[in-house]
């Protein structure tokens, strides 16, 4: 529950996560929401501002929001009020964004996050708003100009606030990715930080126990998970040495670099009421009636949790394995497939969160992009299962299947990796080196029975070379125990 | 709240107006006018009514999650003081 001080200092973190929508058309107009294309041309007339345009409102933008706030046991807002946030920038064409302040979609909620010692925590959401995305500012390529591409002008996209509940990096990461897996498993978002589906601003301050908060920074552009901690944990070290040298928090926003580690001051931040808000005179309120909540509750998909409890029920999988697998949809979804289609969940489970998720690691890939499919590691662990291969073998066709070289069964045939059934060709192979080794025979020999499960270790070693690791190991122990036995 | 030059030129720039300091003071004064007479109206009890967003009684219609808004782009580009490449030129924004 408590969290640990840093030096006698306690940290007090609360986040502010942006999600995208994955609607096809904007909150407020019928422009798509594709990305990728040319700059602009996913930009209509009312996303630009111009004149005489009016809104209206998208009914999947208002139904993925109430799906997030059923998912985290919010209260829905029956009626909640667009507002005008005034500010001007060049990438919001109207000089104000749509969002949601007084009466938002979605109110307090909570979230259950689980840390690496297994205990749990609740945090709790201060409530969600629906908005609109700003569009882009280009500043490289224009020789000394700004470009402004504005097709992301008006994506729909929530703005999940939580209270100060983590006291620590390791929290706020767990609370980030419970949230990515839940909007991930809703399908409201599709959840590519790298390309800012979700955005997380992290507030942090420091405060010696029993004091009334510190002074809070804002820090953005965390972009993974792993900068998030690392960004966390300077900004962290920062204000404790500003506050034991003497110094003041400065309330500001701050810019994380993750290529260098460190971080920069964008701008003080302005007070709230800088901004002047008040009720959009284009929208009016939106109603939510109960039957469509109750509709939407019927449909809901299964959440994470709810996800973790069936692996551990459906494939006997272990507490810390099914928490692992279930947290994202994309990883759970490619352990399912690939256990169905091997036929051994522990083995998939074993594989998807070793070997894969080291190579993933490696290569900063996400799951979603891994270039083994989830089928092709179902047949490799079918291959493991049905004697083909043996586990050391499964490992060099696994780097040949990543390396785009074909399915399993293809590499398997094509390298000629099947293990060794012939047990004629492996006896002969034996009897040569035994023949080929009469100091470690007599050694062997030699040596009492526990003594004797070592050494023959130099002899399956030797099969194995002999063999190019395609001998069946089990099959190899008992045909050297045999022959070695006088 | 009383508002002196000082405000009036930051909320000038907030809302990207040029005022003149020649102009600060007449508009300070109208702007206490205005201030005052919401002064008033905060004396007025609405414990009783429900903050109200819209002056009418009718509720948001919301429309289907469609694609149909035509590409404008070469329309409106032409339009801009500067463009390039088919994004809108504006003088070099960096934070």
């Amino acid at each position: 529950m408590s969290s640990s001080l840093f030096n006698g200092w306690e940290v007090v973190i609360g986040l502010e996560v942006h999600v995208q929508l994955a609607t096809r058309s904007k909150i407020f107009s019928g422009a798509s929401t594709a990305t990728g294309d040319e700059p602009n041309r996913h930009a209509s007339l009312i996303d630009l501002g111009m004149p005489g345009t009016l809104p209206v409102v998208n009914k999947e933008a208002i139904r993925n929001a109430v799906r997030f706030g059923l998912a985290i046991n919010a209260e829905i807002g029956r009626r909640s009020v667009f507002e005008r946030k005034n500010y001007f920038y060049p990438d919001l064409p109207k000089g104000y964004q749509t969002t949601q302040l007084a009466e938002p979609i979605v109110g307090a909620g909570e979230v259950v996050i689980r840390l690496e010692d297994g205990t749990e925590k609740s945090v709790r959401i201060h409530h969600a708003h629906l908005e609109e995305d700003a569009g882009k500012s280009l500043h490289e390529g224009f020789h000394g100009h700004t470009g402004i591409d504005l097709n992301r002008a008006g994506t729909p996209l929530i703005e999940i606030v939580s209270e100060p509940d983590m006291g620590n990096a390791e929290e706020a990461v767990a609370f980030a990715r419970q949230l990515h897996a839940i909007v991930t498993s809703l399908g409201i978002c599709d959840g590519d930080m790298s390309q800012g589906n979700m955005r997380f601003d992290v507030n942090i301050s420091v405060r010696r126990p029993g004091e009334p908060l510190g002074t809070r920074t804002e820090t953005k552009n965390l972009n993974s998970f792993r900068f998030m901690e690392k960004a966390i944990k300077l900004e962290v070290e920062r204000q404790i040495d500003v506050l034991e040298d003497g110094g003041k928090i400065v309330q500001e926003t701050r810019l994380y670099n993750g290529d260098t580690n460190t971080a920069r001051s964008m701008r003080t931040k302005e007070d709230a009421n800088d901004y002047r808000y008040f009720p959009c005179p284009d929208l009016l309120p939106v109603l939510v009636s109960e039957e469509d909540i109750d509709a939407l509750r019927a449909e809901m998909p299964e959440l994470p949790d709810a996800r973790k409890a069936r692996f551990m029920d459906a494939y006997q999988l272990s507490d810390y394995d099914a928490a692992l697998l279930a947290a994202s949809i994309a990883t759970a979804r490619y352990f399912e497939t690939a256990a169905d289609h091997g036929g051994d969940a522990k083995l998939a489970a074993n594989w998807v969160m070793g070997d894969l998720a080291a190579k993933l690691n490696a290569e900063d890939l996400d799951i979603a992009h891994c270039p083994v499919p989830a089928e092709h590691l179902g047949q490799l662990i079918q291959r493991i299962k049905d004697g083909t291969i043996s586990s050391k073998i499964a490992k060099q066709v696994f780097e040949a299947c990543w390396a785009g070289d074909g399915s399993p069964d293809q590499i398997i045939e094509s390298q000629g990796l099947k293990q060794m059934s012939d047990s004629g060709e492996l006896e002969k192979i034996i009897d040569r080196i035994i023949a080929d080794s009469p100091a470690q025979v007599e050694d062997y020999r030699g040596a009492d029975e526990a003594k004797r499960k070592k050494k023959i270790g130099f002899f399956v070693g030797q099969v194995m070379k002999a063999t190019q690791g395609k001998a069946n190991p089990q099959q190899v122990n008992q045909l050297l125990q045999e022959k070695l036995t006088p | 709240m009383a508002i002196d030059s000082r405000v009036v030129a930051r909320v000038a720039h907030l809302a990207r107006l040029q005022v003149d300091d020649g102009e600060s003071e007449a508009l300070s004064e109208r702007l206490n006018d205005i201030l005052g007479m919401v002064d008033q109206l905060q004396q007025a009890d609405v414990g009783e009514v429900e903050p109200l967003a819209h002056p009418l009684e009718v509720s948001q219609p919301l429309r289907d999650d469609q694609v149909d808004e035509p590409d404008v782009r070469d329309k409106v580009l032409p339009l801009a003081p500067a463009s390039e490449d088919g994004c809108f030129l504006v003088p070099r924004v960096i934070e």
